[in-house]
């Protein structure tokens, strides 16, 4: 595969890279409906200046810091989201099962019982139990083929049910293992901050310019270099940026290392891997995929089965949060806060379109709404009135953008 | 190379053979078991009786990737491609390049898709990364058939490739058909147009009812013997179904 390609091929790949046409090509995605993150983008500037005009508190280092700890769960929620809708599915029990979670991870560690495991095992027996239900979900949907939304309604009933049961009468249970509290609560030294953006910009580029050399090798179209760096500098300097207002304050979050973890793994699974690959022809089209030899079956339940880990890992930094576990936890808003901030982050209700970077920007979106909306001391009807206007805007973008490709194809 | 299949359902003991190098053509009625026969030889339905030889070896298929294994390519007229997806990941789709790490090799799955167009001149397609949605119908067509291609497949069915394409787009996939059996493949072409039939086949196979009428040389026939055998079953060999 290393030959050097035909001549005529590699002058025409030339062509295609100059910076005014990749970037006229962009400009033709764009008017097909491809708008990839730059709505997400805007609108995350807007909102930022909108509450930085409003309140002193909104843009400082200890605003941020607390910023990364609210937007966590949900963050990592969404982002077991994304993988649901891209196979068109949906998950309702998200909420409750991460509230299961919490409650194991709490059963798990309290000193003194007769169960009183470490806490990274207790964490990752509350992530075991999420990713069960889900696969148990999953295997309803893929073999019986029960809608998704029914089963994953009663998963949600099923899963409050188990809560109320389990918190008995008492009602609440404390968190006091160590390892657990960490979770949301440790804050990083600020040399471990700046070598984790070093190591996010040296690997963000590696793969960048990676991609690039091997493509240039093979003689295909590489895109154009300077837009290749700018895109590393710009996400390499909005890492580093993070860090230096967090060190301003304290220093980054373990949490907010957590957030970075799943969202970089999450985007490698489904970019660059033949599963991802697979997880988007099974949105696309699941008798085109089953056609060409994918297991849809698998395909469903791994989704489901990510979903509800993701759902434990978002219940874990929720208890670890709030140091305790009560009978209102997983309820509320959290289920449409998470399904919001995936589909705010522009992954499609319809399958097989978005990708998982746009949880993290989603995630972003709610916790400043929130934030903001309570460094204002507005009440409540302000904020879930925006959290839904911009939820409505984000679902009619999709639609457009979806009837605008399909008008481009014919 | 020889297929045969037993009793079928849908298929009352049809015999049905395509050599390399040759375009078959597959007509008959609807019902008359054209896509039955098609989905048993690509893995989707499994036969109940009766047997399938390929390069006279006796084999067993029980899925499409059984199927794709022995080279056998089936392009479907309809839900073929994954829209959201582009031509590359379209052309690879659950084949994909990949590391043990299961980590996707881009570049030379773009370079093949690259070459493979090239050499069935299809040249209309802009961008092999461009979403198969923003394609027109024949160079979906196109992408499809590439697909078989691409993995070497030595026999190509063809279900209905021109039944929603204009006149031009028509004339772009025929062509292809015709340069798929001069690279060596055994094409099987199923239509309803017999038009297109005489224009690329060399043999044609006329179902009735789930029975083979008859093969005919296309040379050595017409359109109204052909007509008359799906209608009729007015076979020479006298097989037709009451």
């Amino acid at each position: 595969m290393s030959s050097a390609a035909p001549a005529e091929i590699q002058a025409a790949a030339e062509d295609q890279d100059s910076l005014a046409a990749v970037l006229r090509a962009r400009w033709e995605a764009l008017k097909g409906g491809d708008v990839g993150n730059l709505p997400v983008i805007v609108g995350i500037i807007a909102i930022t200046i909108f509450f930085t005009s409003k309140s002193s508190i909104f843009f400082s280092a200890v605003n941020f810091t607390n910023l990364i700890g609210q937007m966590a769960g949900v963050t990592v929620i969404a982002v077991g989201i994304v993988f649901v809708l891209l196979i068109g599915e949906i998950d309702l029990s998200v909420g409750y099962v991460s509230a299961v979670a919490s409650v194991v991870v709490a059963e798990a560690q309290p000193a003194g019982t007769n169960h009183d495991y470490p806490g990274l095992v207790a964490i990752g027996l509350a992530i075991l139990a999420g990713a069960l239900i889900g696969a148990a979900q999953g295997s309803i949907i893929a073999f019986v083929g029960v809608p998704s939304f029914v089963v994953t309604l009663a998963g949600l009933l099923i899963s409050q049910g188990i809560v109320i049961k389990a918190l008995g009468t008492q009602g609440v249970i404390g968190i006091q293992d160590q390892k657990v509290l960490d979770v949301s609560n440790y804050i990083l030294t600020k040399n471990t901050g700046w070598i984790i953006a070093i190591v996010f910009t040296v690997g963000l580029a590696a793969a960048s310019f990676g991609t690039y050399f091997s493509r240039r090798r093979a003689g295909l179209p590489t895109g154009n270099i300077i837009i290749t760096a700018a895109r590393v500098v710009f996400y390499g300097g909005l890492a580093f940026a993070a860090v230096a207002v967090c060190n301003h304050y304290r220093g980054v979050p373990l949490v907010g290392l957590i957030i970075l973890f799943v969202v970089v793994l999450g985007s490698y699974l489904a970019g660059r891997t033949s599963f991802g690959r697979h997880v988007y022809a099974v949105g696309g089209s699941a008798e085109a995929a089953r056609r060409a030899g994918i297991n849809v079956k698998l395909i469903r339940i791994l989704c489901f089965v990510i979903s509800g880990a993701m759902a434990g890992l978002g219940g874990v930094i929720l208890a670890s949060r709030l140091n305790s576990v009560d009978l209102t936890f997983g309820g509320g808003t959290l289920l449409l806060d998470s399904i919001s901030a995936a589909v705010i982050g522009g992954v499609s209700l319809f399958g097989g379109r978005g990708r998982v970077s746009g949880a993290l920007f989603g995630g972003l979106i709610i916790g400043m709404i929130s934030n903001g909306t309570d460094l204002l001391g507005s009440a409540d009807w302000v904020k879930y009135v925006t959290t839904g206007s911009i939820l409505l805007a984000a679902v009619t973008l999709d639609t457009v953008a979806r009837r605008r490709q399909a008008a481009v194809g014919r | 190379m020889f297929k045969s299949f037993g009793s079928v359902e849908a298929l009352r003991g049809v015999d049905f053979e395509v050599r390399a190098g040759e375009v078959m053509a597959l007509v008959g009625d609807n019902g008359a078991g054209k896509s039955t026969l098609i989905k048993c030889v690509a893995g989707i339905n499994s036969i109940d009786s009766g047997e399938i030889l390929f390069e006279g070896q006796p084999v067993t298929i029980h899925g499409p990737k059984d199927a794709a294994k022995l080279g056998i390519e089936v392009v479907y007229q309809d839900l073929a491609l994954c829209d959201n997806l582009d031509v590359v990941q379209n052309m690879y789709l659950g084949r994909e390049v990949h590391d043990p790490l299961f980590r996707l090799k881009e570049a030379p799955m773009e370079q093949r898709t690259t070459e493979t167009l090239k050499s069935l001149s299809v040249t209309t397609i802009k961008s092999v990364r461009q979403p198969v949605a923003t394609l027109s119908g024949g160079q979906r067509q196109s992408v499809a058939v590439a697909r078989a291609v691409l993995w070497n497949n030595r026999v190509v069915f063809l279900d209905e490739p021109t039944a929603a394409l204009g006149v031009a787009q028509t004339r772009q996939v025929l062509d292809l058909v015709k340069r798929l059996g001069e690279q060596g493949l055994a094409v099987v072409l199923v239509s309803h147009n017999l038009n297109d039939v005489f224009e690329v086949a060399d043999r044609i196979t006329v179902l009735r009812l789930g029975r083979n009428v008859g093969v005919y040389e296309k040379d050595k026939t017409t359109v109204e013997e052909i007509v008359e055998a799906i209608t009729m079953g007015g076979a020479p060999t006298g097989q037709a179904a009451a």
